[in-house]
């Protein structure tokens, strides 16, 4: 199994999660994060005094899959989050030795 | 007073209430999230505070006759104290009206100080602060300038008397110099000109900006006291210079910073509406375009003095009620109707302003210095750093979490064992 981690710009959350969808995932889990990449932060002015804001509000996803699918799954992920500007994100994925469904005890790819 | 004019100036009072609240917002949404609950109740607690006085001694020392006779007054003497004697007289209709009227100044005016000094003052301090305030410096300015026998009322050079129609020197300029004179004493906050102090929730500001607005028809066309033309003058002009204020703002900051900003749209607004309070009634709408105009563009630059100068006004009440009140103050001297306006006429509109500036600013600091070394006037370091919201009120303004921001026990619900939070804290500093 691998976990993809995905940190997109939050307007393409929904775009992300419905090629999600179609491509078959079953769940998954969203955060609201910030942080900051290339793009940096963006400068704000409140009556003159001039704040630069480093970290910028992006949208992280997380989704557990089977070995098979990742590659795939990954440039779901990608083609849908992608604008082509600065910020539009990052995916990565990582191995996982276990999962567990709470549920039903149920271990491996059938807890997916 | 004829019973329409009744009518009117009550619900103007009740329009002039509203801008308390209003206030309360509008400084609200500019704070910082820690401290967002203390600013409204720093606006708030002064309709208690100023009623209870008002009824006690206020409307007597403001509005009963003057202690020194003839020309010249300085204070009302304690006729009305308790508002003794003012039921059931003849005109007595007459006097409750002017009473209620003018109560909600009395609110409205030290609220305003508020401004200066938020995010950083003890709230017990606060209550004090305005308890002395409006006894010592509100009450007699406004009788100065709006007593029978007030003495800047009497003022006169070649014929020509100030104008002050609705409050630019009584509540502007007095509360504008009353917040610098104090945010002198008390000190900047920790963190001034390094941390982001950005605001916490801009369409509350505008929310409080259009309340303030709305609630100024009844402050600036009530204060004709009667249902006429000069009312309705004042109505249109209210609209129009403000208008123009938010345009004059905004172009400002287009031009100096680049973009229009809703904080800026709001605080326009605000200039526009003090720079036409005293002057509304006496120019035609072709004068509040331009009084607005200047308000606005010449405020927009004012707020940064602070940062130049390096006295810490948080919310700017120096930059738009002093600058604007001075603003509209002066030129209505050149502005004026009825050939009033000319040199005497400005020279009388700026005695007027220096002399309230003058008092307010020595009194004011005074106050501030007192209450400073008496029971002192600053939050802790800690409390001022952590919010003041919970040091003072006990209270969080937003549950960001679904699980709260605290842990939620059962215990805490129960009335004989609610020793969490507030209880090991001393509440009321």
């Amino acid at each position: 199994m691998k976990l993809i981690t995905a940190v997109i710009k939050p307007h393409r959350l929904d775009e992300v999660k419905s090629a999600l969808q179609a491509f078959g995932v079953h769940g998954m889990t969203v955060t609201e994060a910030s942080g900051y990449g290339r793009q940096r932060g963006h400068t704000e002015v409140y009556r003159g005094a001039e704040y630069t804001v480093d970290l910028v509000p992006k949208i992280r996803l997380e989704i557990l899959v089977e070995d098979d699918d990742a590659e795939q799954l990954i440039d779901v992920v990608v083609k849908a989050a992608r604008t082509g500007k600065i910020g539009d994100g990052k995916v990565w994925s990582v191995p996982v030795e276990e999962a567990v469904r709470v549920r039903t005890g149920d271990r491996g790819p059938d807890a997916l | 007073m004829e019973a329409a004019d009744i009518a009117f100036v009550v619900i103007c009072a009740a329009m002039v209430m509203l801008m308390t609240p209003g206030l309360a917002f509008f400084y609200g949404g500019m704070i910082r999230v820690k401290s967002a609950l203390n600013m409204l109740m720093m606006c708030f607690i002064a309709t208690g505070i100023s009623s209870v006085l008002w009824v006690l001694y206020g409307f007597s020392l403001a509005f009963g006759d003057s202690v020194n006779g003839e020309g010249g007054g300085i204070i009302g003497n304690l006729d009305f104290i308790g508002f003794k004697g003012m039921l059931g007289v003849e005109g007595s209709e007459t006097l409750l009206t002017f009473a209620v009227f003018q109560l909600m100044f009395a609110v409205l005016t030290p609220a305003l100080i508020s401004g200066a000094l938020a995010d950083r003052v003890k709230f017990s301090a606060w209550a004090v602060f305005i308890a002395v305030w409006v006894s010592i410096v509100y009450f007699p300015v406004a009788h100065w300038v709006w007593g029978d026998n007030g003495w800047i009322g009497g003022l006169e050079i070649d014929g020509h008397e100030v104008i002050d129609f609705a409050g630019g020197t009584a509540v502007h300029i007095n509360a504008g110099v009353a917040a610098l004179a104090a945010v002198l004493v008390i000190g900047k906050r920790i963190g001034f000109k390094k941390d982001p102090m950005r605001p916490h929730n801009l369409p509350m500001v505008l929310l409080g900006a259009a309340l303030l607005w709305f609630g100024w028809f009844g402050f600036n066309a009530g204060s004709e006291l009667a249902a006429n033309g000069t009312a309705a003058l004042m109505a249109l002009n209210t609209m129009v210079a403000t208008g123009t204020a938010v345009l004059g703002w905004l172009a400002y900051e287009r031009i100096r910073h680049g973009a229009y900003t809703t904080l800026g749209a709001a605080s326009g607004a605000i200039a526009g509406l003090v720079a036409i309070t005293p002057s509304g009634a006496n120019v035609n709408p072709m004068g509040a375009l331009l009084i607005g105009l200047v308000a606005g563009a010449v405020c927009a630059w004012a707020v940064s003095l602070k940062y130049k100068l390096g006295f810490d006004d948080s919310l700017d009440v120096v930059g738009v009620h002093l600058v604007g009140g001075i603003i509209g103050t002066l030129l209505v001297g050149f502005l004026a109707i009825d050939g009033a306006g000319g040199f005497a006429q400005f020279t009388l509109q700026a005695a007027a302003a220096a002399a309230v500036m003058a008092y307010s600013f020595v009194v004011t600091w005074i106050i501030a210095k007192i209450i400073d070394v008496t029971i002192g006037f600053r939050s802790s370091e800690e409390e001022e750093t952590a919010g003041l919201d919970q040091a003072y009120h006990a209270e969080t303004g937003y549950d960001f979490s679904q699980t709260g921001t605290g842990s939620v026990t059962v215990a805490s619900s129960v009335p004989a064992t609610t020793q969490t939070a507030a209880g090991d804290k001393k509440v009321d500093a």
